[in-house]
C-alpha cells in the first residue's frame, strides 16, 4: 500500500507516493536525490543523517517519510544562501572542522539546532550538544572550535 | 535496514486512533516518537502489520497544572519536559532525567508515553515516574482507566497496557512540602541509556523522613521500587549512616532479575545500584532542606 505525502524540503513542496516503510533519510537521498544527508550507522546512533523536521534536529534514519507528511524539512543543501554560508558552515571551514567530511552534514545540522537552543554555549555544552553525532576522524576538537567560532560570529 | 511492510494510518483524533487499534487488534502498534519502535522494526524484532501514528493528533502534547498535581500529555517530548518551567519547579528529577536521555536529536522525538509504554529495562523515565507516583491514563474506543504507576510496569518490555489501549496522559501528584528529588545514573557512554539509574523522592519533616519512594532502572528487567530501601529511610533522620544502610539494600528487589550484558555484569550492576541509590537519596535529602 503506497501513501501519498507532500513534504516541503528546503522550501520546495515535494508530492510523492511512497511505501510507508520508506525512511525519511532514503526519501531525501533516493527519491529527491539530496545526497548531502548521509546514512552512517542506520541504527539511530551516529547522527550523520540529521536534518531539521519543522525546525528541530532529528535523525532521519529513525523517522518514516510518512511521518513527515505536511512538514517542513531542511537538509544541509538548504542552509547556504547562494555563496553565502551560515555561521556554522563558515566556522567548519575556518576552523578545519572536518577531515573526510562524512559526519559533517549531520554535525552541521545538529550544531545549527544547538545554537538556536543555546546561542552562547560553553565548551561542555557544545560537547553535550553533539553527543548524538559521531566523528571517526577529527577527534572532535576542531568541530568544537568550529561551533564556538560560529557562536561568536552570531553574537 | 528496511522494516517489514505495514499499513500506515495517521488518525487525527484519539477516537479515530482507538477505533483503528480495535479494528486491527493484535496486528496494530501505536507509533509515537518512533525511537524505540523503528529501531526494533529495522532489526525485525518487531513486525507489526499496521502502524497507528498518533503524532498527528492535536492535543496530546501538553504540561498542565491541575488539582495540585501536573498532567502531561503522552506525546510530550523529552525536550519539552526538560525545558518546562512547570516540570522544573514541581519535579526537578523529571526535568533533569529528561535532559539526560540520549542526545539532542532523540530528545526531540522520544515521548513520555512511548517511554512508559515501551518499558525498556534501561529507560530513565519509568523509574522517575515510579518514584514520583501517579497514574497512566489509558483509553480504548469505549472506555478510559487510570493505571496506578505501581502496577504499570509488569515485566521486561511489558506493561499493564492492553493492545487496544492508548496512553493519553500521565497524572502526577503534588509533592508534599519538604520533598526533595534526584535522579542519579551511570549511563552507557554511546546511547546514554541507564546501565543503572536510581530515582529518589524523599519528604523530610521536623528532621525526620516521613515519606520516601526510590526506584531503580537499568539493573533488572524493569523499573522497580526499592521498598526495603524506602522502609529503612522512613521515620529516621537522614544521616550519612542511615542513607548508606538504606542504599546498601537498593538492589534487593532486582536481585533475581539482574541484567548481564556487554556493558556490565550482574554483580557490577548490583554494586552500581547501591552507589547510585546513595547519591540519589543524598541529593534528594539535601534538596528537601
Ligand atoms: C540512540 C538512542 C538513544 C536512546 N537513549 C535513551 C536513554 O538514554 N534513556 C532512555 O530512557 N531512552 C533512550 N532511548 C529510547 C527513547 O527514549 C525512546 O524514544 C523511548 O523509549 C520511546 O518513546 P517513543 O515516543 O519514541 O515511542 P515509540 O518508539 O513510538 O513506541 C515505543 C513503544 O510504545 C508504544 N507506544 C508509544 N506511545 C504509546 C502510547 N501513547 N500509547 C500506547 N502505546 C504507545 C509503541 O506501540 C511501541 O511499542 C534512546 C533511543 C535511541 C534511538
Ligand atoms: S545513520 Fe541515522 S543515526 Fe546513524
Ligand atoms: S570528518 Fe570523517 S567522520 Fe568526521
Amino acid at each position: 500500500m503506497s501513501t501519498e505525502i507532500t513534504v516541503t524540503v528546503n522550501g520546495t513542496a515535494h508530492p510523492a507516493s511512497v511505501e510507508p516503510r520508506l525512511l525519511l533519510a532514503h526519501f531525501l537521498r533516493d527519491v529527491l536525490n539530496l545526497t548531502g544527508t548521509h546514512v552512517g550507522c542506520d541504527t539511530s546512533q551516529c547522527g550523520a543523517c540529521t536534518v531539521h523536521l519543522n525546525g528541530e534536529a532529528v535523525k532521519s534514519c529513525t523517522v518514516f517519510a510518512v511521518q513527515a507528511d505536511g512538514a517542513e524539512v531542511t537538509t544541509i543543501e538548504g542552509l547556504a544562501d547562494g555563496d553565502s554560508y551560515t555561521n556554522v558552515q563558515q566556522g567548519f571551514w575556518d576552523e578545519h572542522g572536518l577531515q573526510c567530511g562524512f559526519c559533517t552534514p549531520g554535525m552541521i545540522m545538529t550544531s545549527e539546532a544547538l545554537l538556536k537552543q543555546n546561542p552562547d554555549p560553553s565548551e561542555d555544552e557544545i560537547r553535550a550538544g553533539i553527543a548524538g553525532n559521531y566523528c571517526r576522524c577529527t577527534g572532535y576538537q576542531n568541530i568544537v572550535n568550529a561551533i564556538g567560532a560560529a557562536a561568536k560570529a552570531g553574537s | 535496514m528496511v522494516t517489514s511492510n505495514f499499513d500506515y494510518f495517521a488518525p487525527t483524533s484519539v477516537d479515530e486512533a482507538t477505533s483503528l487499534l480495535s479494528r486491527y487488534r493484535g496486528e496494530a502498534k501505536v507509533l509515537a516518537g518512533g525511537h524505540s519502535l523503528i529501531p526494533m522494526m529495522k532489526l525485525r524484532l518487531a513486525e507489526p502489520g499496521v502502524l497507528v501514528d498518533i503524532g498527528g493528533i492535536d492535543g496530546l502534547s501538553y504540561i498542565k497544572e491541575e488539582g495540585g498535581g501536573v498532567s502531561i500529555g503522552s506525546m510530550t517530548t523529552y525536550r519539552e519536559l526538560a525545558t518546562s518551567s512547570v516540570i522544573q519547579a514541581n519535579y526537578p528529577l523529571l526535568a533533569d532525567a529528561s535532559a539526560r536521555v540520549a542526545d539532542l536529536q532523540v530528545r526531540n522525538r522520544g515521548t513520555i508515553g512511548g517511554s512508559l509504554a515501551h518499558s525498556d529495562p534501561a529507560g530513565d523515565i519509568p523509574a522517575v515516574i515510579l518514584a514520583i507516583g501517579g497514574s497512566v491514563v489509558a483509553r480504548t474506543r469505549r472506555s478510559s482507566r487510570d493505571i496506578n504507576i505501581d502496577r504499570f510496569q509488569v515485566d521486561l518490555l511489558t506493561t499493564a497496557l492492553r493492545d487496544n489501549e492508548i496512553i493519553t496522559e500521565i497524572k502526577l501528584p503534588a509533592l508534599a512540602a519538604g520533598t526533595g528529588t534526584a535522579y542519579s545514573k551511570f549511563h552507557q557512554p554511546a546511547s546514554h541509556y541507564a546501565i543503572t539509574g536510581v530515582a529518589a523522592v524523599v519528604t523530610v519533616s521536623g528532621g525526620t523522613c516521613t515519606d520516601a519512594r526510590v526506584a531503580v532502572t537499568g539493573a533488572g528487567d524493569k523499573a522497580t521500587r526499592a521498598r526495603r530501601t524506602e522502609r529503612i529511610l522512613k521515620g529516621k533522620e537522614l544521616t550519612q549512616a542511615v542513607i548508606r544502610r538504606a542504599a546498601s539494600r537498593a538492589a534487593a528487589e532486582v536481585e533475581d532479575s539482574l541484567n548481564e550484558d556487554i556493558h556490565a555484569s550482574a554483580e557490577y550492576r548490583a554494586h552500581l545500584t547501591q552507589v547510585h541509590a546513595g547519591y540519589a537519596i543524598e541529593q534528594a535529602a539535601a534538596a528537601a532542606g
